[in-house]
């Protein structure tokens, strides 16, 4: 183990230290994995890595069971998760009162604490161990699986894994000619967004002339409530990272750069600690295991912009200037970071790298689709039963991914539309459900893949407000650069803000479609060629609710505020006052014991009444 | 020489000539606001739009930052590019409706109406005063602050700003400062001032008037 103090100069001395490291593991497969990421962290999992620290010290078993504060283990809506090992029992919802218990019961006798277990809501049948559970069973998790089992902050972790070992062949055998074939082979699409074929990018950058280069890792994550490159760069650097340094071989690029956003201080420090560990193991930094490759990465911290999630902004960001993206060509491939060929390529594609590079194109590519290969993890979120993160191989249906592993619509509502792709992605409607999710397809039906948010809306949900609600987010984060987007954007968030209140017209709602046409087809970026999506598929496949908000002023969801009311029903109001102690705006009015009278000019429509009568009695109209 | 296609025509070009200076030198009119010939393209008025490629796989781009390309199909007028041209005039008139050269703009390409709520600003924020001051006259004097809706042109913390010279660069190249001319029609929010002439030039070449710049009934518009 020396190499761990002193570093590596060379590979023999690479996989000496990946069969120690991997001797080591096998004697400790006793630990607990308490899952640290942003859900779990959320409930509170930090002081129970605590209190389970403090506990097995006070057993003594502080020597024989190990404690892994991990990245996302997926299901977080029943965060926080613990997973005893070796043998994979999952527990979730753990309180800190249920640690003695976990560690009397499972560890000391091995037995399981049942009241713990997950609990499928279908069949009500409790699931003592992680694969069985539905969430995980129909998932194809490649980039994830190594959550459950890696410290993020040990490299040593991730190499007994075999972690590295993709970048030691490449170094031992291969040239980039062979590496950037391997991806093409691979079928490997980029997983920002746009989904442009990863070797393409690499095979434009790897043939220009150049004395430097650079990579460029995108972790600038924006839309709301996505979360995937977050927790692959908080549960797994340094599967990011090894891609990162296999890209820079391939393209041939000596220096490699992370753009994190500052929003995600954890990733920030924890893709720091990868980078300091990786230098003095000999990983990164000047003629690496005595190969003649050189390759350094930095990191840089974003200012918060989500359009800095766009390439050239992106750099312009890198460099110091405002984060604003300029008119392409030239390319980045030509003219990017310092003028220089770039290539940039986002986190979740180069986390596929190392397992395309170990495992054979072959291999990777009999996962996915016949255009594009692998899985697609996508942060399921919204009104579905298991929120989490999700990872499936691509071509998987819409269906499988919202019923099978998300457990359906919570309290029993009605799916009314999807939406993918973050704001400028697009809604899909039940009658979409059994399209596979595929660059291509989800096009082609006016959505987009996006980095893989996907929002699932139950029949409560107002597709007009949704697309007032998206808008709004790409209004307030348009760089103001070209007139289209900026004056664009902002005429259409006044128009089906009208709609919302009423105060539209057909002929008004036709100038909408015509002008998110052209904000489309003639904006200088993808935020503003995307941003007209959210009206534009809303439109598509709803548009009978724009026309009832139009022309009966009416939110058939009960959401738009202007057009709806709240009424008492004086036959079922019984006069308990409730409504009337709580009511905000003192627009309730009435006798003990005597219906009560919502006064329509004062009340600002809150819903608190509703939610407080016990007997039904009021009404939303 | 780089060879391309120009809404029909084989055309010859120098390399690095980009599609707006290739078309104006074979005299086909493309509107531009934030374009200069003596600064540096900007590409965010959107005005200067052409199709490219194949039919059925083109895409718009900005004429005044895109270089000719060997065997690049290229059409200035097309239906998808005059109507896409004629909201994005519409979108300024209803932004703008003081600037001359936006309601010039709007006779030209037949824009007779405005269906977006009236707005009045001052500014469209085309940039062309920033890269006359930093270009032409090393100034620095004004930039862009805050994004999106908020964006304007000011001098630093909008103060006055020890770097201006006072030359009126800023002034003389505004296309929005210019009042419009009291025409005919002044009333509205539309000018129009041109259309309600009858025009010498009479052809209309689709949706386009005449390819004359400047346009002889524009002239005699202003001289009345």
């Amino acid at each position: 183990m020396d190499a761990l103090q002193t570093g590596m100069r060379s590979l023999p001395e690479l996989l000496n230290l990946q069969q120690q490291l991997k001797k080591r593991r096998e004697q400790q497969q006793n630990y607990l994995a308490v899952c640290g990421d942003t859900g779990c962290t959320a409930w509170g999992s930090q002081n129970i890595k605590g209190v389970f620290q403090k506990c097995l010290q006070q057993k003594g078993l502080d020597h024989i069971t190990g404690l892994k504060f991990t990245g996302c283990l997926g299901l977080c809506e029943s965060g926080p998760v613990v997973i005893v090992f070796p043998q994979g029992i999952f527990y979730q919802k753990v309180k800190e009162s249920d640690i003695e218990e976990i560690v009397e019961q499972t560890l000391l006798q091995g037995k399981i604490v049942e009241r713990l277990l997950y609990q499928d809501p279908l069949s009500g049948e409790k699931i003592i161990y992680a694969p069985e559970i539905p969430f995980y069973r129909k998932q194809e998790r490649i980039l994830l699986v190594n959550n459950w089992e890696i410290d993020p902050s040990s490299i040593e972790d991730y190499l007994a894994l075999g972690g590295y070992s993709a970048f030691g062949s490449v170094l031992a055998s291969m040239d980039s000619e062979y590496v950037i074939g391997e991806i093409k082979k691979s079928r490997l699409r980029g997983r920002g967004g746009a989904g442009f074929p990863t070797w393409q990018k690499w095979e434009e950058c790897s043939e220009m002339a150049a004395a430097q280069k650079y990579i460029i890792c995108n972790a600038d994550e924006g839309d709301p409530g996505a979360f995937m490159d977050r927790s692959l760069l908080e549960g797994n650097p340094h599967s990011v990272l090894e891609g990162l340094i296999i890209g820079g071989f391939a393209v041939g690029a000596t220096e490699g750069i992370i753009y994190v956003r500052a929003e995600y201080p954890t990733a920030v420090q924890k893709i720091r600690r990868a980078l300091i560990q990786a230098h003095e193991l000999g990983l990164l930094g000047e003629n690496i295991l005595g190969s003649g490759f050189s390759f350094n990465v930095s990191v840089s911290v974003g200012a918060g912009a989500f359009v800095c999630g766009e390439t050239s902004a992106l750099v312009a960001s890198v460099e110091g200037r405002v984060g604003e993206p300029r008119q392409k060509p030239p390319h980045l491939a030509e003219r990017g970071y310092n003028n220089c060929p770039t290539v940039i390529n986002n986190v979740e594609t180069l986390a596929n790298i190392p397992s395309i590079i170990s495992k054979g194109a072959e291999v990777y590519r009999r996962t996915g689709t016949e255009k594009s290969g692998g899985t697609k993890i996508f942060s399921l979120v919204g009104k579905v039963r298991n929120t989490g993160l999700v990872e499936v191989p691509l071509g998987v249906s819409l269906r499988e991914i919202i019923f099978d592993i998300g457990g359906g619509i919570k309290g029993g509502k009605a799916f009314k539309a999807v939406q993918t792709g973050g704001p400028s992605g697009g809604c899909l409607p039940a009658s979409m459900l059994d399209l596979p999710t595929d660059f291509d397809e989800l096009k082609a039906a006016g959505s987009m893949m996006g980095s893989g948010g996907m929002i699932v809306l139950d029949e409560e949900t107002c597709m007009v407000d949704l697309a007032r609600y998206f808008l709004k987010f790409l209004n307030d984060e348009s760089c103001g650069r070209c007139f289209t987007c900026r004056e664009g954007l902002s005429r259409m968030l006044e128009m089906v803000e009208a709609i919302t209140k009423g105060q539209s017209s057909m002929a008004e709602f036709a100038l909408l479609k015509e002008l998110a046409a052209v904000v489309k087809d003639s904006t200088m970026c993808g935020l503003g060629q995307t941003g007209a999506n959210p009206v534009l598929s809303t439109i598509r496949y709803f548009a009978e609710e724009y026309r009832v908000h139009i022309e009966e002023g009416r939110c058939p969801a009960g959401v738009c505020r202007d057009l709806i009311q709240f009424q008492i029903n004086t036959e079922l109001c019984n006069g308990c006052g409730a409504c009337r102690n709580k009511c905000p705006v003192e627009a309730i009015e009435g006798e003990a014991k005597a219906p009560h009278l919502i006064r329509a000019a004062l009340c600002t429509k809150c819903g608190i009444c509703l939610e407080t009568c016990r007997y039904n009695a009021v009404i939303k109209l | 020489m780089i060879n391309f296609m120009l809404n029909g025509l084989d055309v010859a070009v120098e390399k690095g000539t980009t599609l707006l200076d290739a078309a104006s030198f074979y005299g086909i009119e493309i509107p531009t606001l934030c374009h200069d010939e003596g600064l540096s393209p900007y590409g965010a008025c959107r005005l200067c739009l052409v199709e490219i490629g194949e039919p059925g796989r083109s895409r718009l781009v900005t004429s005044c930052t895109y270089p000719a390309e060997e065997g690049l199909l290229v059409r200035t007028h097309s239906q998808r590019v005059v109507n896409t041209r004629k909201v994005i005039i519409e979108l300024y008139l209803a932004t703008c409706p003081s600037s001359k050269v936006i309601q010039d703009l709007a006779s030209r390409y037949h824009v007779t109406q405005v269906r977006f709520q009236q707005k009045h600003d001052n500014c469209i924020l085309c940039g062309l005063c920033i890269r006359y001051c930093k270009e032409q006259m090393q100034g620095k004097a004004i930039g862009f602050v805050n994004r999106g809706v908020d964006r304007r042109i000011t001098t630093p913390f909008d103060r006055k700003s020890e770097e201006c010279r006072f030359c009126g660069g800023c002034m003389y190249i505004c296309p929005a400062c210019q009042a419009r001319c009291q025409g005919p029609a002044e009333k509205s929010a539309v000018c129009n001032a041109c259309l309600n002439l009858s025009p010498p030039c009479l052809d209309h070449f689709g949706e386009t008037m005449c390819y004359l710049d400047p346009c002889v009934a524009c002239e005699q518009g202003r001289q009345k």
